[in-house]
């Protein structure tokens, strides 16, 4: 929990410091460190290097196909993929089950974070059931599910939203129960009503540890789909990448993988830009570009 | 920093213009056998004070004299375990108004609706918004509306407090200690303006202070408070607005801090 927790910008902290590397920038380089901070290419700088040192050891025939194909193999397969149309329909189905899973596992947890921050009933009741479930590794429970649901949608379902509802319910639990005292009580002194307290102090307020849940929820919510996908599906990206195992179809199993790497980002992504959007007032969120 | 409105657009701003209304905007505060524990620990034994409307009252004391927790009862946060308080026609048509030591705002509302907390179940009220700004621009912070709480200093954190607690427009105003965490300076400044915020709008005051100079800078009456009960009560008849180092002020400060002050501070039998 503490670990969680520990990821939640204080709400006093003084605006981030510029990093470390920064001023060592700036007395080497003046202009050229600042454009390389303020560039929307910077972070797309590692990447693109590292499939030049890729393409240049697979053209030299340094890195054998059979170990990892060239990056215009993955293209070509890619290509391939997407004419026949299976790549489309995979990643469909793929996308379909994170969402669903997300939304039902994250939901009731976020539900139940708030009723056990707001109640200390419904804490004692079912906290503790809760934090025994949690230390099962979700993925043990493959082979029951198996069992139960066979290798239909069930099974992902179940163990997605399982993984995700632990980081949410935890931070939303987190957040409520830290939010400031001090604040409450001068809202219940302005004579605020309990559902105005909710609203307009408590929920802000747990926001911060909310959106940390949400983003430790995104990366699980891959991790389980993948491995649910790889060992008990007919359909979805997982499978792809078995099916092209079996088929010693290397490009196709790079190119799962490739995939998997893009839809986490579009989820990163997504996340920072609903911090961005609700969180403005929080000096670690504020916009930089935007008005003081 | 923003400078405060120079005085007379401020009081076009802020000025009740029905004297007659403002005169009655004071509730009286009537104590009587107050006390309060904390299980075993008695921190008020039996404290009584009468306070006429509108007037301004200043208590000092020494750290954990009791004088915060007389004043949440005052303002309604806590209950007193016995005696009784009555504020204004005792029927409970009065709301206290406290005003607290830190500025407590809501980091993610914009100062504008900040202020607008002190509404309360005015918040649909057709004037609400103008109450609002024009409490905003009374505590010089009009240009700071659209701020966030974060990007203001202390003192205009505690501006926006004053702000919160005055639309409200209180008929007795609690504080404690809202000038405590300022610098000297900030501290001046917002003398001066609680002080024509209180002329200006006639409500009745109660400072719980540290501060023995602030108290007699702003109160008509000093109340000390020793052991959990008054120890002295000394009313305050200087011309205001007071000058800081006038002689009677300093002649009042050193015989409150004779009190206040218990170990003597031994002579010393050289001359340097």
């Amino acid at each position: 929990m503490t670990g969680y927790a520990s990821l939640v910008p204080s709400l006093s902290a003084e605006p981030p410091a510029p990093a470390g590397l920064g001023p060592a920038l700036r007395r080497l380089g003046g202009g050229a460190g600042r454009r390389l901070r303020a560039s929307a290419v910077t972070p797309w700088l590692l990447p693109a290097a590292l499939l030049a040192v890729w393409s240049a050891a697979s053209a030299s025939g340094a890195l054998p196909d059979h170990v990892l194909p060239a990056p215009w193999a993955i293209a070509t397969a890619a290509r391939d993929k997407i004419v026949d149309g299976s790549l489309a329909a995979d990643i469909a189905v793929s996308f379909r089950r994170a969402v669903s899973g997300f939304l039902l596992g994250g939901g009731i947890a976020f539900a139940l974070g708030l009723a056990n921050g707001l109640s200390k009933i419904s804490e004692r009741l079912t906290d503790t059931t809760v934090q025994m479930v949690r230390n099962i590794p979700n993925l043990s429970l493959i082979p029951l599910v198996i069992l139960w649901f066979g290798i239909g949608e069930e099974a992902k379902l179940f163990l997605t939203a399982l993984g995700v509802f632990f980081p949410v319910y935890i931070n939303t639990f987190h957040g409520v129960r830290t939010v400031d005292a001090q604040l409450l009580e001068m809202g219940r002194s302005y004579g605020m009503s309990r559902f105005d307290l909710f609203r307009r102090i408590v929920l802000p307020g747990a926001l911060p540890s909310i959106f940390v849940g949400l983003r430790y929820a995104l990366g699980i919510m891959w991790l389980t789909l993948i491995v649910a996908e790889t060992i008990a599906a007919s359909s979805g990206i997982g499978h792809m990448a078995m099916e092209a195992r079996e088929f010693l179809r290397v490009d196709v199993v790079v190119l799962a993988i490739l995939i998997y790497a893009a839809l986490g980002k579009l989820a990163d992504v997504t996340v920072r830009l609903l911090e961005r959007l609700t969180l403005a007032w929080h000096p670690a969120f504020a916009d930089p570009r935007g008005s003081k | 920093m923003t400078t405060v409105v120079n005085p007379r657009d401020f009081d076009a701003l802020f000025v009740d213009h029905d004297s007659r209304r403002r005169a009655a905007r004071g509730v009286g505060v009537r104590v009587t056998g107050l006390e309060k524990s904390f299980g075993d620990l008695a921190v008020l034994t039996g404290i009584d004070l009468d306070i006429r409307p509108g007037q301004f009252v200043a208590i000092v004391g020494r750290s954990g004299c009791g004088k915060s927790t007389l004043l949440r009862i005052l303002s309604g946060l806590d209950r007193q375990t016995s005696g009784s308080l009555d504020i204004g026609s005792g029927v409970g048509d009065v709301v206290p108004r406290l005003m607290f030591q830190e500025p407590r705002l809501l980091p993610w509302a914009r100062v504008i609706d900040n202020v607008a907390v002190g509404l309360g179940h005015d918040r649909g009220a057709i004037d609400g918004r103008a109450r609002v700004e024009t409490a905003l621009a009374a505590v010089g912070l009009a240009d700071k509306a659209r701020a966030w709480p974060a990007t203001l200093s202390g003192g205009q954190k505690q501006r926006v407090a004053l702000a919160r607690a005055l639309v409200s427009r209180p008929r007795f105003l609690a504080l404690d200690e809202p000038l405590g965490a300022l610098d000297a300076l900030t501290r001046i400044e917002m003398q001066a303006l609680l002080e024509r915020m209180w002329q200006a709008q006639g409500f009745t005051a109660v400072l719980v202070t540290h501060d023995v100079h602030e108290a007699l800078t702003l109160a008509d009456r000093v109340v000390m408070i020793e052991d959990g009960r008054i120890a002295l009560d000394v009313p305050v008849e200087l011309p205001r607005p007071r000058r800081r180092g006038s002689a009677d002020l300093a002649r009042l400060e050193a015989e409150i801090l004779k009190h206040l002050v218990r170990e003597e501070v031994p002579q010393p039998d050289y001359v340097i």
